[in-house]
């Protein structure tokens, strides 16, 4: 299993109703509801990876995230998650405030564009970073939005809104200190 | 191919006057004869039934073979064993529709009170009215709850039309290339299809059984048709600019190019397997259809408890995807367990009928999961 799959079951009550942003195959939904019991459901761009969610029983729909969660009326899933898709996301503050609306819990996760060896290739090289964690060049990237563990609790702080939990996951496994610097990625569990 | 993989098709006759189904326009039909057809075993419970509606000049004959005329069905691709729809598994059952011409009632049959074929005297029929005759023929098979429905185009909207109505009476639903409402795009093409029909003088006011039929005019409507089913890009692909038969142009009116040719063809053979009267009842059907007429598309959904998958395809100028989406909106709204797919593909509106690769590995887990 993957170690933020892993984490982000952790964070997750039984019997919850899930919705999965940016779902992929629907890897993360069908352990929800093979090991929490969860109501999955998933909104994902990629007509390949529909049919991997249909396969699994996974209730999908083909659209992209930043206009998927219009549809679903206030609190009506009991997590909302969005991981490693918000920094691919063209309006983030908007998709973050349309999650807490619909879902009474939201988990976020991203990858941390400040990690030391990121820090080392900007300072060293004067390159733009490439990391296992960030593999991709300039021109290539399906990025839009680069933003560190710091820059994500800032705008929750700023927004009012509460981080419940948080989970920083280095190359081997969580990170207690320093998190912003030595961590890959952080997972955020927040509500309004 | 053995003896017992051919098809048949059946029939039920009911409403027997004075006891006429009762139609929306406020007239009455009966009797009414439904034909149909089924493939696969009807499980001990009769927990496995899955109907499949079929679109506008389709018919009962959906798969297998008929041993008189040799024909396929038109979604055999689709259904069989080990198929999407599986009749190892399922026990899959099609109608004609009333007031088409493969064997249901419709203006082509004989009315018992004048001893003639109905004509233009046959009552005007809504998908409303297909939808009931088909639940009378559900009861007649004892089957009270089915584990789907599913159809393309007009198919769909009867699923959705079933779903909505009988709300109880359905587990899932797959809709394909289908609206809740025909818009003015679409009832503007049916007109142009029913003119070219009404406006041939062997027409007749839909008096021309035993005579010779509108023949010209039901080609065009067809070739109207047919434009629609395809997309731009599926017709480039498949005739381009393509000559028929010479080498030059001829700068004349007969028949230079491919694509001219191919619409004849499918003029020509409209007229050897379907009814002109047919086509103006079900094509105006299908125009009054709005699921929304009497309230918001928010509230229709309410209280259904059916699981639906809705398929769009790219290509499909006919049935856009929008159209789908505003369903699929309205039924998320409605915390309704829905699954949305837009296959990306060239054939258009045809998809439904063509594009089998995709719609059946949907097709094929959507209905494995369904508890």
């Amino acid at each position: 299993m993957r170690t933020d799959h892993k984490y982000i079951l952790d964070m997750i009550e039984p019997h919850s109703h899930v919705l999965d942003l940016g779902c992929g195959d629907g890897q993360l939904l069908w352990l929800l509801m093979k090991q929490k019991n969860c109501q999955a459901t998933g909104i994902e761009i990629d007509e390949k990876a529909i049919y991997k969610c249909v396969e699994r029983g996974v209730t999908v729909s083909h659209g992209d995230v930043d206009s998927g969660l219009q549809d679903y009326s206030d609190q009506r899933f009991d997590y909302v998650i969005l991981n490693e898709s918000l920094q691919e996301i063209l309006n983030p503050e908007k998709v973050i405030m349309e999650a807490l609306r619909v879902g009474k819990k939201v988990i976020v996760g991203i990858p941390n564009f400040c990690s030391l060896s990121a820090r080392l290739q900007i300072f060293f090289l004067g390159k733009v970073p490439v990391t296992k964690g960030l593999p991709y060049t300039w021109y290539n990237t399906p990025n839009l939005r680069f933003l560190s563990i710091k820059d994500f609790r800032e705008f929750c702080h700023q927004r009012h809104i509460t981080i419940e939990a948080e989970c920083a996951i280095g190359p081997t496994s969580e990170v207690h200190i320093w998190p912003n610097l030595l961590a890959d990625i952080a997972i955020f569990l927040i509500k309004r | 191919m053995s003896q017992d993989q051919y098809v048949q098709i059946q029939s039920y006759t009911f409403a027997q006057p004075p006891n006429e189904l009762v139609l929306k326009s406020g007239g009455k039909l009966g009797p009414i004869t439904l034909a149909y057809e089924t493939y696969g075993k009807l499980n001990r419970d009769k927990s496995n039934a899955i109907l499949i509606f079929h679109a506008l000049t389709g018919d009962a004959h959906a798969a297998g073979l008929h041993k008189d005329s040799g024909t396929l069905g038109w979604w055999d691709p689709m259904i069989g064993a080990g198929k999407a729809f599986d009749t190892d598994k399922y026990f899959v059952i099609c109608i004609n529709c009333i007031g088409g011409c493969k064997g249901s009632t419709g203006p082509s049959s004989m009315n018992p009170a004048t001893g003639k074929p109905y004509g233009m005297s046959f009552p005007v029929i809504t998908i409303e009215d297909m939808v009931q005759s088909q639940k009378r023929l559900m009861d007649h098979l004892g089957i009270k709850k089915l584990l789907c429905a599913s159809g393309g185009s007009m198919g769909g909207l009867m699923a959705m039309e079933w779903a909505v109505r009988f709300p109880g009476t359905l587990r899932s639903a797959i809709l394909i290339a289908t609206n809740y409402k025909h818009t003015a795009q679409q009832i503007a093409l049916h007109e142009a299809a029913r003119q070219a029909i009404m406006s041939d003088p062997n027409w007749n006011q839909g008096d021309y059984y035993g005579k010779a039929v509108p023949a010209q005019g039901m080609a065009v409507s067809r070739m109207i048709g047919h434009i629609t089913y395809m997309s731009e890009r599926s017709m480039e692909e498949k005739f381009g600019r393509k000559l028929q038969g010479k080498e030059r142009v001829g700068y004349d009116f007969s028949h230079d190019f491919e694509v001219q040719n191919y619409l004849h063809y499918r003029g020509a053979s409209f007229v050897q397997r379907f009814d002109a009267n047919s086509y103006l009842y079900i094509s105006k059907a299908l125009d009054y259809f709005d699921l929304s007429e009497d309230t918001d598309l928010l509230t229709v959904f309410k209280g259904v408890q059916t699981k639906f998958l809705v398929i769009t395809f790219t290509s499909d100028w006919l049935y856009p995807s929008y159209q789908s989406k505003d369903v699929v909106k309205a039924m998320k709204a409605n915390d309704i367990d829905v699954s949305f797919i837009e296959i990306n593909t060239t054939y258009g509106h045809d998809s439904f009928l063509v594009e089998i690769d995709g719609q059946s590995r949907l097709v094929k887990s959507f209905l494995e999961n369904i508890k």
